[in-house]
């Protein structure tokens, strides 16, 4: 066991963790953070996808012990107050159908604005390659990062 | 999945990885852990103990040495992709960085971890060997160089010995010549089918010095020889015909994405076209 300092969504949380223990079933099990989700388990799909240190990664494909010391936001911590602009283009948009990618879309497309705030049409589809929406609504998804980007 | 159990250690600089390496159970370096830990979660790696370097930040970056790019062991794949001297002077290696899995992976993934784990069908390897790149490796007996020409032995197997980090990659300003990097793959996210890297200069009409390589073509990345030789000073429509010879001395695999004959079809196809992108830049 190793003893962890995570902040997530800016309050601090320290927790012993066993080594093997991936990050994302530490915030969905050890701080009940169920809102990223597990899908592939493969670093493919990207419904896992949370920031740390400000960047977009697969919380499945990272140990919790890597994350001691730095800061984690999930979908959970996105929002202030109301809806984050990007939930709700997501809902204006239609951008979600089962919604089971949603959290990580989300997070991804957040992400991507943060690095390349007016992409285009063309980058936002390269920029969310790393998600996978089985109910294929992509264009819906386009259309919600895309309105955020324009304001 | 869950991988199984190990220990973990924490590097606080080079010189305590090597430490590590040396007296820990089984060690495994970690870095970005975007090859391991998927091998890991399978159960295909099994290390006793993960010696954690992903916090030597003076590993991670990308100097201008003169007539070479020091990039660091640990930068991130998108910090490469977006480096301003990678992108001035060596635009392949950074273009290519960008095309490695997906945004998240390239957050993660190290050229130095890439280059350790050896696969044929990633793309970092088959840049660093089309540009005659050169690995920084420290280990228990100092630092050593090894070329990327020799250092990739085979499937998942480099030179790099098990108590080595490696700590930098010399890749030489290509200046004016052209390049090209086509990668064809089934998703956006995922590895190469076939890639085929160029590095291209022409003078008076004629092609000078043009460097080919494949990406998942055997079982590492391979320079096509026999269309470096065909292009070797030869009139810039020479190209189809050399493209032609791509195939030749490559043992592409067959697996579910593609046959092996499938795979010598792209290869011809892809060295055309890659040549003339890398003539045309």
């Amino acid at each position: 066991m190793k003893r962890i300092t995570v902040t997530v969504n800016g309050v601090k949380h320290e927790a012993e963790v066993e080594e093997r223990e991936l990050l994302v079933y530490f915030l969905r099990e050890g701080l009940g953070l169920t809102g990223t989700n597990v899908g592939c388990d493969t670093s493919s799909c990207g419904t896992c996808t949370i920031h740390l240190d400000g960047q977009s990664v697969k919380a499945c494909t990272l140990l919790a012990v890597q994350a001691d010391g730095a800061e984690v936001t999930t979908i959970e911590g996105l929002a202030n107050g109301g809806l984050h602009p990007m939930q709700a283009a997501f809902q204006e948009h239609h951008g979600l159908q089962c919604g089971y990618c949603t959290p990580g879309m989300i997070m991804a497309a957040v992400g991507l604005l943060e690095e390349n705030p007016k992409p285009s049409e063309d980058e936002i589809r390269h920029g969310l390659e790393g998600n996978l929406c089985r109910c294929t609504g992509y264009h819906n998804i386009v259309k919600a990062v895309a309105a955020v980007a324009n304001g | 999945m869950i991988p199984s159990s190990f220990d973990y250690e924490v590097a606080e600089s080079v010189d305590h990885a090597l430490e590590l390496l040396r007296t820990k159970e089984d060690p495994k370096l970690i870095a970005g852990g975007h090859s391991l830990l998927p091998l890991m979660k399978l159960r295909l790696a099994r290390p006793g103990t993960l010696v954690d370097i992903g916090r030597l930040g003076g590993l991670r970056g990308v100097r201008d040495a003169g007539d070479h790019l020091a990039i660091g062991g640990l930068t991130r794949h998108h910090d490469l992709n977006t480096d301003p001297l990678a992108r001035q002077h060596c635009p392949l290696i950074a273009y290519a960085a960008g095309l490695v899995g997906d945004p998240q992976v390239r957050h993660r993934g190290t050229i130095g971890g890439s280059l350790a784990h050896g696969d044929p069908a990633s793309d970092l390897p088959t840049i660093c060997l089309v540009l005659d790149a050169v690995i920084v490796a420290r280990g228990p007996g100092g630092e050593r160089t090894i070329d990327a020409s020799g250092f990739f032995n085979g499937f998942f197997d480099t030179a790099l010995a098990e108590d080595e980090i490696i700590t930098e990659v010399r890749v030489p300003k290509t200046g004016s010549a052209g390049w090209s990097y086509l990668k064809f793959r089934q998703r956006a996210l995922d590895w190469a089918t076939v890639g085929v890297a160029a590095v291209v200069g022409a003078s008076n009409g004629s092609i000078q010095g043009a460097k080919v390589a494949f990406t998942n073509m055997g079982q590492t990345p391979l320079r096509a020889t026999a269309v470096e030789a065909a292009l070797a000073g030869a009139p810039r429509d020479a190209v189809a015909a050399a493209a032609q010879k791509a195939d030749e001395g490559t043992d592409p695999p067959s697996d579910t994405w593609a046959t092996g004959d499938f795979r010598r079809h792209l290869a011809r196809v892809l060295t055309g076209r890659a040549v003339e992108e890398a003539l045309s830049r």
